[in-house]
This record gives C-alpha cells, structure tokens and sequence, in this order.
C-alpha cells in the first residue's frame, strides 16, 4: 500500500508537467507564425495560454481520492484497477503472438454491433438502452470482427496487418454509417452511445464495476485452464499443430479472451484508449523479464497501477480525463520500462555491449601481446622481454586511446607489467592468460583449416570472431579432436605466418618466423 | 412517410468527387504501406495526430487554416519516427511499438482539448470525423467556377501522390520488396520509406479534416488490399486499387442517401458508409479473385474431384476388363468399390457414355476400343509408378498404391515415357500385373 502511494505520488508530479506541453511548444510555433496575426491577437493567445494551467488541489481533496473516502471514487478506481489487470493479462499472449493491434481492430469491430443492439432491441421486446443488450450486439459484431480476420488471414493471401486493417476500418465505417442513424431515432440521442468511443470512465457505477470483476475473473480462469495451450501457441504455432493441439480454436478462444476484455473495457475508457490498455502494459513488461509468467504478472501489475493512477489522478485534478489519463499513467511506465528494464531494457543492453566489448580489447591485447613476444622468442616466458606500444598498436584497428585504456586495466589487474625501457611485458598470470587465448584462437584456425576446409590465408579473421565466446566444453572437444596436430609446448603452433611475425621477418628473425607459417601437419595438404 | 429521395449534381456530384478524391488519394501510398506491411499506419497516424492539432489550434485559434495542417503534419511524421525508434531502440515489436505510440499520443491530445474545452470550441467528435456531407456549402471561386475547397484540397492532394507514385515508381516498387537491394544498388530505401510516410501523413491530415477519418483509414488498406486478391503484377494493382476506391466511393454514397430510406430513416454517414462499400468490394473480390478467390478455389478443387474419380471409374473398369473381357459392371457395383456416391457414379458414367468410352447395356457398362485406351494410359501410369517408386524410390511394396492412386491423375505422355526409361521398360508392376504397353493414336 505505502509503494503504491508513493508511486501514486511519483506520477502525480510527473504528469503535472503534461499539460505545459503545449505551452511551450506554442511559445515557439508563436513566433512563427506572428507574421499572419496582429499583435494583440498573439497578446490574447500568450493569455489564453497562461490560463490553461492546472491548480494544484488542496490536502483534504488528496485525502478524499487516497484514502478512498468517495463512494465514486472507490467504484472507478476499483473499476479501471481490475479492467487494468485483465487486459494486461491477456495483452501478454497478444504481444507474444505479435499481434498486439488485435485490440485495435477488434475493439472497432464492436462498434456496428453496440449500435445494431439498440436499434434492435425494441423489436425484441428488450430495452435498448441496457447495458447487457449494448454488450451483447458488442460481442455478437466483435466475434463477427474475429471471423473475418481468420477468414482474410487464412483464405486469403494476405497478411495479418492487413486483415487487421481491414476489419478494423470497415467495421468502424459501419458502426459510424449506424450510429449515425441511431442519432435519428427519437430516443437515440441521448442513449450516449458516443461513450462507446471514448468512454466515459467517471460516470461508471457499482453494476459496472462489478460486470468488469466478473469478465476480468472469466479472463484469468480461462487464462489459467489453457495457459500451456495459449503459451504453445504464442511461442510455435507450427509446433502446437504437429502435435495435436487445435490451434485454431485456441486462436478464437485468445481473441475471444481479447473481446471480452475489450467490451468491458469499452465503456469505461472508450475504444480507442482499450487498445493502449491492451498493448503498453505487455510491452513494458517485455523489457523486464523472459519467463512469460512473471510477464504476466508484471504486465497485469503495470495495468493495474495504470488504472487505479490514472483514475486517482482524474479525480483529484480537475479537468483531467480518466481514460487519457491512465493511457499517460502507463505508457510513462512504458519508457521508464524501456529505459531501466532488467532483461531488455535499453541501458542494460547498452551495459552489456560494453562488457563485451571490454572483453574483447582486453582477449585482444593478450593475444597480440603473447604473438610479439612468440615472435622474439619461440617458447616466452613471463616479464623477460619487452615490447613497445608502437608494435602493439600497429596489430589491429585500434585507436591508441582505447589501447592504452585497455592497457591500463590490465596492469591493475596484474597481467601486465612495465619494463625499464618502456616496453610492456606480460607476469606470470598475464601469460598463462595470453596463452589460453592464443591456444585458443589457433584451435578454432585449426579446426577451421582441417575440419572445415577453409584456407588457411582466411581462418585468422574467422577465428577472431567467434574465440571470445568459446565455451570451455567446446574448447576440450576441440583439443581431443585435434590430439594429433598438438604440440607438448601447451601452446599450439599457428597454422599461418603471423603478420607482425612477417614485419620482423625482414628484421632477421627469419629462424623462428620461418617454423611459425609451417606447420609440420599442413606440409602434406599444401599445395 | 418516405419523403422521395433526390439526387442533384450540384449537390451529390460535389460529395461523390470529394469522396473518390480522398479515395484515390489514399489508396495510391496505400499500395506500398501494404506491401510494407504498415498497413495500419494510417490509422495510427490519423489517431495520433490530435495533439498536433490541438497545439496548432491554439497557436493559431482557428479551426480550418494552414497552421493546423502543418501542426498534424508534423505529428504524424513523428508517429513515423516514434515508432521506428521504438522499435529499433528499444527492440518491440512493429505493431506494439505502433500501438504504444499513436495511444500516447491521442491521449496527450484528449487531455490538451479537454484542458481547452473551457477556452475553445474544439470537439474531438468533429476532429475525427470531418462531414464529407458538408463538402458542397463550403465554395471557393475560382476562374468563374465555384468550386468547393474540399475538392481543391484534395484535388491537390491526390495529384501529389499521383506524381509521387509515377516519378519514384521503380524505387517504391524496390525498397518495398528488397531493401537491401535497392540501398546496394545505390538509392536509399530509408529515404523512400520516410519520404512515403510524408505522403502517408499528408494525405491522411488532408483528407481527415475534409472527408473525416473513417473514409482515409479505410482507403489506405481496403482498396489496396482488394487489389492485392486480383492481380499479381504492381502497376496493375496500382490501377485496380484506384477503380476500386473511385467505384467504392460512388457506392458508398448512393447507398448512404437510399439504403436508409428502405428502413424509413433518413440519410447516414456518406464516409462510413464508402468504408462498408470498399469492404463489400473486398469480400467479393476475395470470393471470386480469378486467382485465389475462395469459391473460385472450391469450384477449381470440386471439378478436379469430379475428374479424378471419373477417372478412376474408366481405370476400375479397365482391370475388370484385363481379367475378364468385354464384361458388363453395374454402377452400383463400381460405386461401391470406389466408395463414391452413387448417384455421382452415374452421372459421371453417363458422361462417359456421351464421350463413347463406355456402352450401356441392361445390367452395367461395358468399355469401348476408346474408353479401353484411356484405362490403359491411366493405368500404365499407376503401374509405372509402383515400379518407380520401388525400383528408385525404395518405399516398400505394400506403401507404392496409395501414391500411384494419387499421381496417375497427373502424369502426362512424356513423364510415362521417363519413367519407362528410368525403370528398364518393365513388363510388370511389383505386384506382378502386366504394364500395358503405350498405344499410338
């Protein structure tokens, strides 16, 4: 409860800053345009402007909205808190079958039916005014929104984004060609079914709020009866058919789940604010997590907070609609998911990519160090020899100011050492270190030339690309397979001349360069 | 109570034009959101689009000028860009991106014009649903002609995209179905693909304060998607998607005034009503596509079936006549092997009769010198299979029918001639039956 208040709070002062959007944005587009207007009419724009600021409420109004002392209060909030948890639920399995504008199109396709409801209904005796008979037409039209989509999806050649077009702009056209003559009947124009698109989150009372728990609890037991099902199709379609599952009616049955949502969710933040209820809280809860049930539950939380901020949030501002409100309540928590989220989110990708970068310029310099050095010397030995940076620099693509970082890491971490004349050498835990990796890199070149048939001139950048995410495993197997090629040094040969050895070739250390490119194995196979 | 329905040029002829406009004008850029699959940008767009509006309505405090155009112009580009960048940066899907976007975005607009509604006069009914109905009140002189502004507007629009699509149709036509290609070949497919979503946000602000938002949405991907069904080459589609949005407009009017009257209402919403035409169009043209329409495709599968087993019929009748010639089979006798229908068992063979394949007699059928050579093909391609499929296929002896059922449907003169020479001119099957030999016309 106390994090749920302080969250409450968070967002408060965070969306207070919304509405000086457009001010500030006028401010500049004012200028623009201040050739086309007379002076004062600008004046009267800046005032008009200022005015629309939003008055902080008083403590005891904070009071009333926190500590739910409202009756209405306590039915909306209650009511969009729990519509927030279904459709974060069910959005999960939507963005997972990555059709999360399924909502969209589904949610126009109920619009014909709300109004062929009410135009019917007198014909059958019922009230036309009733919110189950408007909810039924809205499921009738929206299961009917659902058949068309298989029936483009599958009987057609086209795609799912066109289906989902499709449904959704015919659908809509008929609903407003509908409502339109709905409009024409005495009764119709205040039926209010207007509210259907934009909802009308304030005026929602206890049988409303009680249909969404109901609806919301159908959701999660299907949900939690056909979760194995559900998941199999989301994550492999073809797979679930190969084995016998009836993926179609699982299809229908999580579109069903996604009408259902939406019809309750109809009423109390309109249609076009229901998809954001079914898309954003899925895909901020992508961001952090991989185990689709924690998913679900961080979802239908997000949905959840949404709801309940949102609401709070209209009751205690005057001004601030409900619905648009809880969309801004969880698309904020959308990017603060994209930004800081555990498994995905931006900066802990960003992180990753510069350890392994790290990782890499640190096997990088080891290896380059221990091929100086195995140039000078066939068989080195820790701290004897030293090399210059020139050299080192002069191996690879690197600038000398990520060479030198890197360097300096390494000496913090033990590996390397500094000789009198400058030079860099390498201790005794430095070395063990470069050798593994040089052992490791002329194993994969190894393997490359013998196993796989790539010419040896080729496997150095090959093997450059996958020796830092060799696994040790991998690195056995490739030893017990290549027992016969290694040599009692621990150490294996290179298979190739090493370019730094042919700069010093010239520089009479042809001795050692010259056993270097040729490796006793490869004599037979060279041409 | 039907007051008599009229239709006056003046009137209805100004709407229809500014319908089949907006109709062509979306439907051109539409084309390639749907072979990008971005079919449902434009509804993202003409969603998100409301802050732009509202921003630029109180800069500018008018409803119907160029600041407001610009203002949703601007928007929805960003809706472009905002939901790549998602998508890029933050690794979601195309569609939730999309959806997290234009959500966020009319719901920042909601609240600016709900935070205005005490200041201005700025519905969000009237934004999203500009009356194409109002089109001929609104006139603009020009060169003696009164014309109204939505159709200028328009007019203007759709010659955009017309130039757009005829000037840059190989490289749309190119970053749409290989990007990679066309940014090797030296033109960018990004700038395509922003340049495009300008087109996109042009036409869907124009046409969204003129005809309202319901027509564009729809045109973006309804006559496009119809178009797809019927043909496979682009430019044809190009056209066809342009017929088709004029021809949905055209209807979409007529029924909006007469339809309701049938009922005794009134007339309804012209641009919902031009959506609901473009998707009957559809829905036909996905019947009856020449190519994949579904009744198309059931009638194409039923007339094979219907060759098949009388095919099977002449074949049965040919080994009942290998073990004893010139015998007379009942129908029902050849139905009932078959496991066929009677009734189409008959049928079948009396056409059979008409073809001079077969003979009618009291008790059954019996095959003529013609009928006989038409089961000897039939069933030295089953049997040629059988060899086939044991001799170079390895499958095993009691497996080999069921395929040769299925493929001596579809084996013509020279592929009996292959298999005769893979398999050595054999004289028997597997099972030891004699392959009749090729008989010359």
């Amino acid at each position: 409860m106390i994090v749920w208040l302080i969250l409450l709070s968070v967002f408060a002062s965070g969306v207070q800053s919304v509405p000086s959007i457009p001010g500030s944005a006028a401010v500049d587009f004012r200028f623009q345009i201040s050739d086309f207007k007379s002076l004062p009419s600008s004046l009267a724009i800046a005032e008009s402007l200022t005015n629309r600021s939003i008055s902080w409420p008083e403590w005891g109004q904070w009071k009333r909205v926190l500590l739910l002392q409202d009756y209405n209060t306590r039915v909306v909030m209650t009511g969009t808190g729990l519509l927030g948890l279904a459709a974060g639920l069910v959005g999960s399995f939507t963005l997972l079958r990555r059709r999360a504008l399924m909502g969209d199109a589904l949610s126009h396709a109920t619009l014909p039916g709300v109004g062929l409801a009410f135009l019917l209904a007198p014909f059958l005796g019922l009230d036309g005014k009733s919110l189950p008979v408007l909810l039924t037409g809205a499921a009738l039209s929206g299961i009917l929104g659902v058949l068309a989509i298989l029936y483009i999806r599958n009987l057609t050649r086209l795609k799912e984004d066109a289906a989902l077009g499709i449904v959704l702009s015919v659908f809509f056209g008929a609903g407003i060609a509908i409502l339109t003559i709905v409009q024409q009947v005495p009764s119709g124009h205040a039926a209010g079914l207007e509210s259907f698109i934009y909802g009308k989150t304030a005026s929602m009372i206890a049988s409303d709020a009680r249909l969404i728990a109901i609806a919301g609890s159908l959701a999660v037991v299907m949900i939690a009866l056909m979760y194995k099902e559900l998941t199999l199709l989301c994550f492999d379609e073809g797979f679930a058919a190969s084995r016998g599952y009836p993926v179609l009616f699982l299809d229908l049955l999580l579109m069903a789940l996604v009408v259902i949502v939406t019809i309750i969710g109809l009423q109390a933040v309109g249609l076009v604010l229901m998809i954001a209820l079914l898309v954003i809280p899925a895909a901020a809860a992508r961001f952090w997590t991989h185990d689709l049930k924690r998913m679900m539950l961080i979802s239908s939380g997000i949905g959840g907070v949404g709801g309940l901020a949102g609401s709070a949030m209209s009751a205690v501002f005057p001004n601030l609609p409900s619905g648009a409100m809880i969309v801004i309540v969880c698309s904020s928590l959308f990017f603060f998911s994209m930004l800081f989220g555990r498994s995905r989110g931006v900066l802990v990708r960003i992180a990753r990519r510069w350890e392994l970068n790290r990782k890499v310029d640190r096997q990088h310099l080891l290896r380059g160090m221990y091929e100086l050095l195995e140039a000078r010397d066939a068989a080195p030995g820790p701290a004897e020899i030293g090399v210059p940076l020139s050299e080192l620099l002069a191996m690879r693509t690197w600038s000398s100011f990520r060479l030198l970082r890197q360097i300096e890491r390494c000496r913090r971490q033990g590996l390397l050492g500094r000789k009198a004349d400058g030079g860099l050498s390498l201790t005794v835990a430095g070395l063990a270190e470069a050798s593994r990796l040089a052992h490791e890199h002329r194993l994969w070149e190894l393997y490359l030339i013998t196993q796989a048939d790539v010419a040896p001139g080729r496997v150095d950048q090959a093997a450059d690309a996958i020796e830092h995410v060799l696994e040790p495993e991998l690195i056995a197997q490739l030893e017990q397979l290549l027992a016969q090629q290694l040599t009692s040094r621990g150490v294996v040969a290179s298979p190739h001349p090493l370019e730094s050895s042919a700069g010093l070739r010239t520089a009479g250390l042809q001795g050692v360069s010259g056993n270097i490119s040729q490796p006793p194995f490869l004599k037979g196979r060279m041409p | 109570m039907n007051e008599p329905v009229g239709l006056s040029w003046d009137y209805d002829g100004w709407i229809v034009l500014a319908g089949m406009l907006c109709a062509v004008a979306a439907s051109l850029p539409g084309n390639f959101l749907l072979l990008r699959r971005m079919s449902l940008l434009g509804d993202a767009i003409s969603h998100a689009i409301l802050p732009g509006l509202a921003v630029a309505f109180f800069v500018s405090e008018s409803r119907s000028s160029l600041p407001m155009f610009l203002g949703a112009v601007i928007v929805g580009i960003l809706t472009a860009l905002f939901t790549e960048w998602i998508r890029n940066f933050g690794d979601v899907d195309e569609g939730a991106s999309m959806g997290v976007v234009f959500t966020t975005l009319f719901a920042i607009g909601l609240v600016m014009i709900v935070q205005a509604a005490d200041h201005v006069d700025l519905d969000p009914g009237c934004v999203l649903y500009g009356a194409i109905e109002a089109t001929p009140y609104d006139l603009i002189k020009v060169a003696e002609l009164e014309i109204p502004r939505v159709v200028i507007v328009l007019g203007i629009v759709t010659v955009i995209n017309l130039l757009f699509v005829l000037l840059f149709f190989k490289e749309l036509k190119l970053s749409a179905f290989d990007p990679a290609l066309a940014t090797s070949i030296g033109f960018s497919s990004r700038l395509m693909h922003y340049l495009l979503m300008v087109i996109v946000a042009v036409t869907a602000v124009a046409s969204f304060e003129t005809a309202g938002n319901i027509l564009v949405v729809a045109m973006f991907v309804v006559p496009p998607a119809t178009a797809f069904l019927l043909t496979k080459r682009l430019g044809m589609m190009i056209f066809c998607s342009t017929i088709i949005a004029v021809l949905s407009a055209v209807c979409g009017h007529l029924s909006a005034v007469l339809v309701p009257h049938v009922f005794g209402f009134r007339s309804t919403s012209t641009s919902g009503m031009m959506a609901l035409c473009a998707g009957a169009l559809f829905f036909v043209a996905s019947l009856v596509s020449p190519r994949n329409g579904v009744i198309v495709r059931v009638v194409r599968r039923q007339k094979l079936a219907l060759r098949i087993l009388s095919e099977d019929l002449i074949a049965l009748l040919y080994r009942m006549d290998e073990r004893a010639r010139d015998c007379t089979v009942s129908v029902q006798k050849l139905s009932s092997i078959l496991l066929a229908r009677p009734w189409l068992a008959a049928w079948l063979m009396n056409g059979h009769v008409r073809t001079g394949h077969v003979i009618p007699s009291e008790t059954g059928f019996r095959l003529t010198d013609a009928g006989r050579h038409l089961g000897s093909v039939l069933v030295r391609s089953h049997r040629l299979w059988e060899q086939y499929l044991v001799s170079e296929g390895g499958v095993a002896v009691d497996r080999i029918h069921g395929q040769a059922e299925k493929l001596e449907h579809f084996t013509n003169r020279e592929l009996r001639d292959r298999l005769d020479e893979v398999t050595a001119a054999p004289s028997t099957d597997p099972h030891g039956r004699r392959i009749p030999s090729e008989r010359t016309n």
